[in-house]
């Protein structure tokens, strides 16, 4: 649908609220490119509902003017599922955070993955606790000094990607808060998909982790350690798109195309394959290879609140005979007093 | 063979079946007790099971028992010391003799008296074979394994298989010796074991065998326990489990509202996700979740989306859920939340029953955070209390505790089938259209109860957000100013006093002023009815009232305790309840505490009474 056919404009989806994330947060592009797809997504703005737990993200649904629910902390997944499962027909998105989502709420996040309720996960990824100023979270990298770990941190973070696939998520994208198109584009493609979805976007704190992702949004640096994938197409990145991903017998290396390799050897993108889905994810923080963002695995089947109300239906159809509240009420042996 | 019989009339009978885990006793038992109903007595009964689901077959750790107390008269207990123990084991002697009435009837499976039961229920000598039980008790030694495996001779069954049944050549000898009819378990069996004749076969057999052996051996007294006159209408034998969900499906059907119910395994409170589950023909959704926490939190999120969320747990399950109830009050959502009580605290006894939640359901969540309370009396009662509880959840917008424990749900009673029309009116206005001339308002209250609208996803127009920050008075925008949250504490806290106009007035049961009332809240109901019952009879002055809603507590509650010298509180748990009336009332309550995993004792209850006045 394009912006001139919509219902909504931008505005229609902007609260009265003011907006309290510091000057300078990765946030704001978010907010301002969700609500910038929106109008182009649904055409019924009451259907459409963010549910979050406790975080600096997690205010965002204060700051849209749709139905909102500002939850507790790891809990929103819990929260969407019943809302969604009470009304199949809404649009439910969850906005939840590093330490949100994979910390605390870290259980419920992996079991909503195999449970596939039709629900959308945005999850802001900065690698740092920022709305209690600056402990190192499930993400940031081994080593990092924060208030909480003056020596540095000393466990090893989790990969989102790797951890949701490993939990059965059947839509996995990732995506970077200033890339506004793609960022648009990760959302027009979760709401498109049946099931659960999870978008990872890398979101700076400019407070207390600034940079943390300047290695791919630097111009200097971007180019060679970004790799934009889409479905059927190669996997190329490089200056000059001089560079690819070729598969040596079972493993995956970075090869130079125009001397040894030419395009046709490079590795064509199959967002359906859960087994390239492994591997982009493994391609995160990873030294050799360049980091991807896109679409890496998406694949339908039943949702989980389809499947229920097709038991209700069932269970309905077999109760041939009608029963009632009563017939249960007056079940088992029954006798009479005069 | 004849043999001279005699007949003696008694009024009531407690029986307990005691044995292995695998000797299938609450079987024994749930018959006994349908057959009890059939018959027409008043009845009332207490399951027992050990936390191990499969403890060594013949060890102490594994016993199991059912207790019957059926009576020709009203009974509000399942009794104490029980007149008859059937022990199908050495084991099962060994822990229940110490209760059973001196002079009472010891029935035994002598077959299972084996070198190595003796031996893990710890005798040294066989008790069986000394006759040192027969001074003290009427002992009947009856082969059943044996009897049983003649009687099924010639079927193509393994030999386990026969022994199995051994419960019913059990029930048979307590079916002659009561004088009740075999045709309702006959029919039980048939249903039951449709699709598998040899079985139908094996027990029906092991019955018969049972029942003819009272017949024919050496037993030589029958008792006849006659129909108790109840109040006049349409009976059913109900547990606490059942009545609670029928409760909800009653609610749903008079309110025409979705219930999404969802919970996560937990001893005793995973059958009522289980009875619900079976009952998706009523549009009931059921739920389980990864853990706790989600379970409520998904009950939570049906409600905001307009459907009734329910959840239930029991124990730490429990403490796990209280950060969501305290979401639920400050967003004000209905939510019910169904404490099946267990002894605590941690892991404490997950099979035994407690009533010593109450001050966590009351106060253990963060901030001032008052949400009602009710607590069902009965097995049956639980139908009642959580009909009401999704009532005023929803009339009220707020959570609501439902506190029944594992005696109430396992414990079964007579039940007079209500009709749902009966009930109070269950009216459900969700907000349509927007309440103001701008932005839509979604904490604008009714002046009278002081609720907020439920205004659902899909409403268009309705656009709004809610969330655990401090909200401000009427626009429910995010506010942290300090005169806005004493409003707004003060509200939840009158939203919640405002629910005594549901409740009807206290009704006093025997004197109703005097020497001592017994106030009582949840399951001790019986055992101070009979207690009161008992006092009553020897003249005593004094009357019982049993609160069903504990929070707010009814307005004529005060009068009431003015009207008597004493006050006597007895509770399942350390003294929970007398701080709450002492609190509220400056009454000088005294306190009958007992924590033992079981039901009060009524005569416990007496003998505090008369040490009392």
């Amino acid at each position: 649908m394009s912006d001139n056919n919509s219902v909504f404009k931008k505005a229609d989806f902007q609260s009265d609220q003011a907006i309290r994330w510091c000057p300078g947060c990765g946030d704001y592009a978010i907010l301002s490119q969700t609500q910038k797809v929106f109008p182009e997504i649904t055409t019924k703005k009451e259907d459409v509902v963010f549910i979050s737990g406790i975080g600096c993200s997690s205010r965002f649904p204060y700051y849209m003017d749709t139905f909102g629910f500002h939850t507790i902390h790891g809990r929103a997944p819990a929260i969407a599922s019943g809302l969604k499962i009470s009304n199949p027909e809404l649009s439910v998105w969850i906005v939840t955070g590093d330490g949100d989502g994979l910390s605390i709420g870290g259980n419920h996040l992996i079991h909503l993955m195999r449970r596939n309720i039709d629900l959308n996960v945005m999850l802001f990824n900065n690698r740092i606790y920022g709305l209690t100023k600056g402990q190192y979270s499930p993400t940031s990298e081994q080593g990092k000094v924060t208030g909480s770990t003056p020596m540095g941190s000393l466990d090893y973070p989790f990969i989102p990607s790797k951890l949701v696939l490993g939990a059965q998520a059947g839509f996995v994208a990732k995506t970077i808060d200033i890339e506004l198109k793609h960022l648009r584009e990760m959302i027009r493609r979760a709401n498109d998909y049946n099931g659960t979805s999870f978008i990872e976007i890398y979101q700076n704190c400019n407070i207390f982790n600034d940079h943390a992702f300047s290695n791919l949004t630097d111009k200097e640096t971007k180019s060679d350690q970004l790799l934009r994938i889409e479905h059927g197409k190669p996997m190329i990145f490089g200056a000059n798109d001089n560079k690819g991903i070729y598969i040596d017998d079972t493993t995956p290396k970075v090869v130079e195309i125009g001397k040894d390799y030419s395009i046709d050897d490079i590795l064509v993108h199959n967002e359906k394959d859960e087994f390239i889905a492994d591997m982009l994810s493994n391609f995160t923080s990873n030294d050799v290879f360049p980091e991807p963002i896109g679409v890496l695995y998406c694949k339908e089947r039943a949702t989980y609140d389809s499947l229920m109300e097709g038991q209700i239906e069932e269970a309905k159809k077999k109760n041939k005979s009608k029963k009632t509240i009563n017939d249960l009420l007056n079940a088992g042996d029954t006798w009479e007093v005069k | 063979m004849s043999k001279k019989v005699r007949l003696q009339t008694l009024e009531e009978v407690t029986i307990r079946f005691a044995g292995d885990s695998g000797d299938g006793m609450q079987l024994s038992g749930g018959r006994f007790t349908q057959t009890a109903a059939v018959v027409g007595n008043d009845l009332s009964t207490l399951p027992d099971f050990p936390a191990e689901i499969r403890a060594p077959a013949g060890s102490l750790a594994g016993v199991s028992s059912f207790q019957i107390h059926f009576s020709s008269k009203e009974i509000h207990t399942p009794g104490e010391k029980p007149d008859v123990l059937v022990a199908m084991n050495p084991a099962a002697l060994k822990v229940h003799l110490k209760e059973l009435t001196p002079g009472g009837i010891l029935i035994l499976n002598k077959n299972a008296f084996t070198v190595k039961n003796l031996k893990l229920a710890g005798y040294e000598s066989d008790p069986t074979e000394d006759a040192s039980l027969d001074d003290d008790y009427a002992v009947h030694y009856i082969e059943m394994s044996k009897l049983v495996t003649n009687v099924c001779e010639g079927l193509d069954l393994p030999p386990k298989i026969v022994e199995r049944t051994k419960n019913l050549c059990a029930l048979g000898v307590l079916f002659w010796m009561y004088d009740r009819p075999l045709e309702p378990t006959i029919e039980w069996l048939n249903k039951k074991f449709k699709s598998k004749p040899e079985i139908i076969d094996a027990n029906t057999k092991a019955l018969h065998a049972g029942y003819n052996y009272g017949e024919t051996a050496e037993i030589t007294t029958r008792y006849i326990v006659e129909k108790a006159t109840l109040p006049p209408g349409k009976y059913r034998n109900i547990n606490g489990t059942l009545a609670a969900c029928l409760g909800i499906l009653t609610a749903s059907q008079n309110s025409k509202l979705g219930v999404t119910f969802a919970g996560y395994p937990i001893t005793p409170a995973s059958n009522l996700l289980h009875t619900l589950s079976n009952w998706k023909s009523f549009g009931i959704k059921t739920f389980q979740a990864e853990d706790e926490i989600a379970s409520i939190g998904i009950a939570l999120g049906a409600s905001f989306g307009g459907s009734l969320g329910i959840t239930a747990s029991s124990g730490p399950g429990i403490s796990l859920k209280t950060e969501f109830m305290g979401l639920a009050v400050i967003t004000e959502l209905p939510l019910v939340v169904i404490n099946v009580q267990r002894g605590g605290p941690s892991t404490g006894l997950p099979t035994k029953t407690e009533q010593s939640d109450l001050l966590q359901a009351l106060y253990g969540r963060n901030g001032d955070a008052p949400l009602p309370v009710i607590a069902p009396r009965t097995p049956g009662d639980c139908y009642f209390a959580t009909y009401e509880a999704c009532r005023i959840a929803v009339k009220y917008m707020t959570p609501v505790v439902v506190l029944a424990d594992g005696y109430l749900v396992n414990g079964s009673e007579p039940w007079l089938i209500p009709n749902p029309d009966d009930l109070n009116e269950f009216i459900v206005n969700f907000e349509k259209e927007n309440n103001s001339d701008e932005k839509f308002l979604p904490y604008q209250r009714d002046d009278k109860t002081l609720s907020r609208p439920w205004a659902i996803p899909g409403t268009k127009g309705l656009e709004h957000r809610i969330g655990g920050i401090e909200t401000e008075h009427i626009t429910g925008n995010v506010a942290y100013t300090p005169d806005n949250h004493q409003k707004m504490t003060n509200i939840r806290h009158q939203k919640v006093q405002n629910i005594t106009n549901e409740i009807n007035p206290t009704s006093v049961y025997g004197k109703k002023k005097g020497d001592l009332l017994i106030l009582s809240w949840g399951s001790p109901h019986g055992a101070c009815r009979a207690a009161i019952d008992e006092l009553l009879n020897e003249k005593y002055q004094v009357g019982h009232v049993s609160v069903q809603w504990v929070n707010p507590l009814p307005s004529d509650l005060k009068d009431i305790l003015g009207q008597y010298k004493k006050v006597l509180i007895p509770e399942i748990n350390a003294g929970q309840f007398i701080k709450i009336i002492r609190a509220e009332f400056l009454v000088d309550a005294i306190g009958l505490n007992e924590v033992k995993g079981k039901p009060l004792n009524a005569s416990t209850i007496v003998e505090k009474v008369k040490e009392l006045i």
